[in-house]
Order: C-alpha cells, then sequence, then structure tokens
C-alpha cells in the first residue's frame, strides 16, 4: 500500500520540465532528484517526501525518452505518478524501472494538490483520504504484469535469458 | 481487411498476423543509444548477466549529445560508452571525428533500409520511417534489453494518415508540413500511434524533408511517422545500401484510425511559439519577435539541403548586429560538402558562426545556452520551457529559411523580407 501527499501538475508536463537536459550528464536517480522539476516548480525537490504522488492530467512525461526523468522522479522519494495520460516512452520507462504508474482520469480530477492518497497498485483502487473519494486505474495488461512482477525489465530479461 | 505499411513491418518481424493494440515480442534489426542514453543502458546490461551483446554488428553507438565533451562529466559518460563499445567490438561505434548527429548519420551510413524494424534510446529515433522502416524511440533500460536479446516488445500501434494534395509554396518545407500538422492535432495527437505521410506534396520533398518530418512525428506522441518507399528513397538508398531489404506497402484497404487531408499549397512557412511544438502559427501572423539566437542544424534540419537553403538566404547578407547565427551540419559528410559548396564560406562571411557536428544547443547542453529573458527561433524539434537553457528562456521553432532570415532581421521574419 502507497500513501503519499498529492503533488499535482497540469497537461503536457515535459521532460525537460521532469528533469532538464543541463543535468544529463548524471545517471543516478538520487544525483538527478535533486533537480527533478526544476524548470516547473522549483519547490517540489526540496519539499517532497518520501512516499509522495504526483498527479497530473493529460501527456504526462512528453518529449525526450530520457531514462533520467522517471529515475529522478523515483529517485525523489515519490511513490506513484497517477495521470489521465502519458507519453508513451515515459510510460514504458517508468515500468523498465519499477516506478509505479497508474492512468485513471477519475482519480485525477477528484484530487487537489497538498491531499493524501493510498494506493494500492495490485488491484489500482486509489483512495482520497482528504474527501473519502474511491477511484478504480486501468489495469495492467498481464504482459506488463510479468514484467512488474519479475521486478522491472532487466529482471525480467535476466530470467528469459539466462535460465 | 488490409494491412498498414507499420503493421506489415511488424508482422513479417513477428512473424504473426498483427493487429493494433496486440503486444508482441519481435527481433529487431538495430539498436541505438547514444552518449546520454548509452551509459544507463551499459549499467542496466551488466546487470543482466550476459557477456556480449546479441550482435556487435547491430549495436550503433554514437557520441553527440555533449560530444565533443562539455564537461567532465559528459567526458566520463562518453568513456563508458567508448570502453563498452571497445570490449564487445562493436562495428558501429561512432566517436569525434568521424561521428555526426545520430539520426542524420545512421541513415547516411546506410545502417538503416526500408522495412527495418530499429529501437533506440533516442526519442527521435523515428526519423528513419522516412526510408519505410519501423523506427522507435525508447528508454535506455529497453535499449539494454534488446542489446542483450536482441529483442523488444511493443504494442501495435494504430495508424494516422496524413495526404498532403497540391503544391508547396516557395520557401515551403517538411518543417513547416511537420509543424502544421502538429499544430493541427497537438502534442499528444497521435499518441501510440503510428502516422503515414503521403500525398503530391509528400512525393516531391527531397529525402530530407521527408526526415525532418518523420523526426517530429514523436512531437505529437506518435510511436512512429511513416513514408513509402518511391524513387527518391530508392536513389538515396542505393549507394548505402550493403545488405538485402524489404519494401513494404500500405494495402489499399486499410482502416486507418483517422485520415486526415491537407492542401499544401494553403500552408504558408510555421512558427512553433513558446513553449510547445503544437503552438505554430503561419509566419505572415507573427508580429514583431525580437530574437537573439538562431541556431540552424539538429537532427530535425541539419541536412545539407537545411544548410543551402540557409545559404542562399544568407549569401551577401550580414547576420544582424544583436544576433549570434550558429549553423550546425549534422554530420562529418555533410560538412565536408557544406566547405566544399561554399555554404561554409557563405556562413562566415555573414557571421554566422559553423561548429562542429552536436546536438549541443537545441538541448540545451552546449554551444549556444541561452540566457533568461533571451529569444532564439531554432530549426530544432522542442520548444519547451528551459529547453535551450535558462526556463525564463525562449525558443521558437521553424524551418532553416526562416531561421536563416530571422538572423538578418534580428526579429522573427521571412526571406521575402531581408
Amino acid at each position: 500500500m502507497l500513501k503519499g501527499k498529492v503533488w499535482k501538475y497540469g497537461d503536457n508536463v515535459d521532460t525537460d520540465a521532469i528533469i532538464p537536459a543541463c543535468y544529463l550528464n548524471l545517471s543516478t536517480g538520487e544525483e538527478l532528484a535533486w533537480h527533478c522539476m526544476e524548470n516547473l516548480d522549483p519547490a517540489f525537490a526540496q519539499e517532497v517526501q518520501p512516499g509522495d504522488i504526483i498527479v497530473a492530467t493529460t501527456n504526462f512525461g512528453c518529449g525526450s525518452s530520457r531514462e533520467h526523468a522517471p529515475l529522478a522522479i523515483k529517485g525523489a522519494g515519490v511513490s506513484c505518478v497517477i495521470a489521465e495520460t502519458f507519453a508513451r516512452i515515459f510510460y514504458r520507462n517508468a515500468i523498465n524501472i519499477g516506478l509505479p504508474i497508474l492512468e485513471c482520469p477519475e482519480a485525477v480530477t477528484g484530487t487537489d494538490a497538498g491531499q493524501t492518497l493510498e494506493v494500492e497498485l495490485e488491484t489500482g483502487t486509489i483512495r482520497n483520504l482528504d474527501t473519502g473519494q474511491v477511484f478504480q486505474a486501468a489495469p495492467y495488461p498481464p504482459f506488463m504484469v510479468d514484467i512488474i512482477s519479475a521486478g522491472g525489465l532487466i529482471e525480467f530479461t535476466r530470467k528469459e535469458l539466462t535460465t | 481487411m488490409g494491412m498498414t505499411l507499420a503493421e506489415k513491418i511488424l508482422a513479417a518481424h513477428a512473424g504473426l498476423k498483427v493487429f493494433p493494440g496486440q503486444l508482441i515480442r519481435v527481433p529487431v534489426d538495430l539498436v541505438l543509444a547514444n552518449d546520454i542514453t548509452a551509459p544507463i543502458a551499459i549499467r542496466e546490461f551488466e546487470r543482466i548477466g550476459v557477456r556480449k551483446v546479441f550482435d556487435r554488428s547491430r549495436v550503433v553507438l554514437v557520441a553527440d549529445h555533449f560530444a565533443p565533451n562539455k564537461d567532465i562529466q559528459s567526458a566520463e559518460q562518453c568513456k563508458v560508452m567508448r570502453d563498452f563499445a571497445r570490449a564487445q567490438q562493436l562495428t558501429h561505434y561512432y566517436d569525434v571525428g568521424i561521428m555526426g548527429i545520430e539520426h542524420v548519420l545512421l541513415p547516411e551510413q546506410g545502417l538503416v533500409l526500408p522495412g527495418d524494424l530499429v529501437i533506440g534510446a533516442d526519442s527521435h529515433t523515428c526519423t528513419y520511417g522516412a526510408l519505410g522502416a519501423f523506427a522507435t524511440g525508447m528508454g535506455s533500460t529497453d535499449i539494454a534489453a534488446a542489446m542483450a536479446s536482441g529483442q523488444t516488445w511493443l504494442k501495435v500501434p494504430q495508424t494516422i494518415k496524413f495526404i498532403y494534395h497540391g503544391q508547396l509554396l516557395s520557401w515551403v518545407g517538411g518543417k513547416d508540413l511537420i509543424l502544421h500538422a502538429i499544430g493541427h492535432i497537438g502534442v499528444d495527437g497521435a499518441l501510440y500511434a503510428a502516422v503515414e505521410f503521403s500525398g503530391e506534396a509528400v512525393d516531391a520533398l527531397s529525402m530530407a524533408g521527408r526526415f525532418t518530418m518523420a523526426n517530429m512525428a514523436i512531437e505529437a506522441g506518435a510511436k512512429a511517422g511513416l513514408f513509402h518507399v518511391d524513387e527518391k528513397t530508392r536513389a538515396y538508398i542505393q549507394p548505402r545500401a550493403r545488405r538485402e531489404y524489404t519494401v513494404y506497402e500500405s494495402d489499399s484497404d486499410v482502416a486507418y484510425a483517422r485520415v486526415i487531408e491537407m492542401d499544401a499549397s494553403q500552408i504558408e512557412p510555421q512558427v512553433a511559439f513558446p513553449h510547445l511544438p503544437e503552438n505554430t502559427r503561419p509566419l505572415s501572423q507573427v508580429n514583431h519577435v525580437p530574437i537573439d539566437q538562431v541556431v540552424i542544424g539538429s537532427c530535425t534540419n541539419g541536412w545539407l539541403e537545411d544548410l543551402q537553403v540557409a545559404a542562399r538566404v544568407l549569401a551577401g547578407r550580414q547576420v544582424h548586429r544583436d544576433v549570434r547565427c550558429i549553423v550546425i551540419p549534422a554530420t562529418q559528410t555533410i560538412y565536408l560538402e557544406a566547405v566544399r559548396q561554399g555554404l561554409v564560406e557563405t556562413f562566415v562571411e555573414a557571421g554566422a558562426v559553423v561548429s562542429t557536428p552536436t546536438c549541443g544547443p537545441c538541448l540545451g547542453g552546449y554551444m549556444g545556452v541561452l540566457a533568461a529573458g533571451e529569444r532564439a527561433i531554432a530549426t530544432t524539434n522542442r520548444n519547451f520551457r528551459g529547453r535551450m537553457g535558462h526556463p525564463e528562456s525562449e525558443v521558437y521553432l521553424a524551418g532553416p529559411a526562416v531561421a536563416a532570415a530571422s538572423a538578418v532581421l534580428g526579429r522573427i521574419g521571412g526571406p521575402q523580407e531581408v
């Protein structure tokens, strides 16, 4: 069960907003986290707490293929990203590195910044603890569940190639 | 029901009949990474526990983003990639001296051919769709897995078809068509979909113009941007191909997710305003926008033909004294040809600078980073907030003709005004 305070953002949060390219000479989540959301919300990296949840509207993570973006978010301690829609490459990257993400337009509409959400990943259930509302995210396709339950794409591939 | 070009390439690789929405495991023809995405891919590759890449002639590494190295950390990242390329004895490793901007370099070197399935750890990998290949960007971990297994997983995309009727106006090129398209459908208008470009205006485009359009398919959220193979494609491929390839065509009875028809003769040169590529306006509706910098280059518009267009505008003229104009040929071959054709002389005489190939300023890396409050017009592909430097700087996107004219005018304007 994940639980955290909500940071809420709008449409088209791009990968340059999540991690500006001048920091792409860094490659670990811990280093990148210091600059996460720097161009969009300078307070984020300073104030984010372990477990916090990012909630955004459409096309979250559009732009570059840089895996530094989900790595920075994960490195900042964010437990989950919930959006109406995700950009395709960001979606893959998040699944591959083990950053939980959920598509749930109703939860995005029904959540404000600063509220607290509780997320049950296995079922996709999202509970707004401030309002008591409960939302249901779209389930992952079975193939993706295999990657997630293996612990990410690297573990999935290792199992496939070395056993 | 027939199949689209994208579906046929995926079906041929998967050995299955495919349909949109289907998740498939497919072998890939080529796997690409660069100096900012390869270090993470290599780190993840080493965690998998296999010793060798699946095929040393099918993994391509290019030092282009922060190379020649902009700082010590970038130098370390390039070194990680270089050491890996040597240890794995990769056939296609491109370092300073032979490197170029990856998405111009790979087609130029004949590494991508029609019918190929290519994945790259760079979002603009979709550029190769201009050759009738299915090419798409992924992250470093996907590339790591493919370097080990030679395979990837994909969701078969729906296809959106753009048809451009009529003839292009003068000074209008591939960049204007794709900016116009993104303005029309929005930055997520083709999310998860493949985009197919066709029609007589597109047929009339050179390969450079087609590469530019395919390159920016991602800016509409697309997974791939594809063109059919014609005589121009074959002429481009013929001196470069060193292996067999297969040409696929969309069937005539295809159910496209959407068909968008445009009258190309009504499309003016386009300018995308900050801070999204969808904020496009025809040049005639751009008011007085003074600029501090012009960048002509990138994987989008660093082709020889783009430099020729810019040189036509700049020849015998001077870059405005308040403007820095930076020209970046995309590859060493293009650079050399620009020297031979006198383009470099034209640029330098006009007061522009000509850089070695690099992605540098496009992503605010180096070689033209903007200060707070500064404004650039660039032939690059993204104008997100802070893309070229300070978060309070601005980037306007355009083709090489408008960019070069703006360099002379000191404000955004077209070649007819200089």
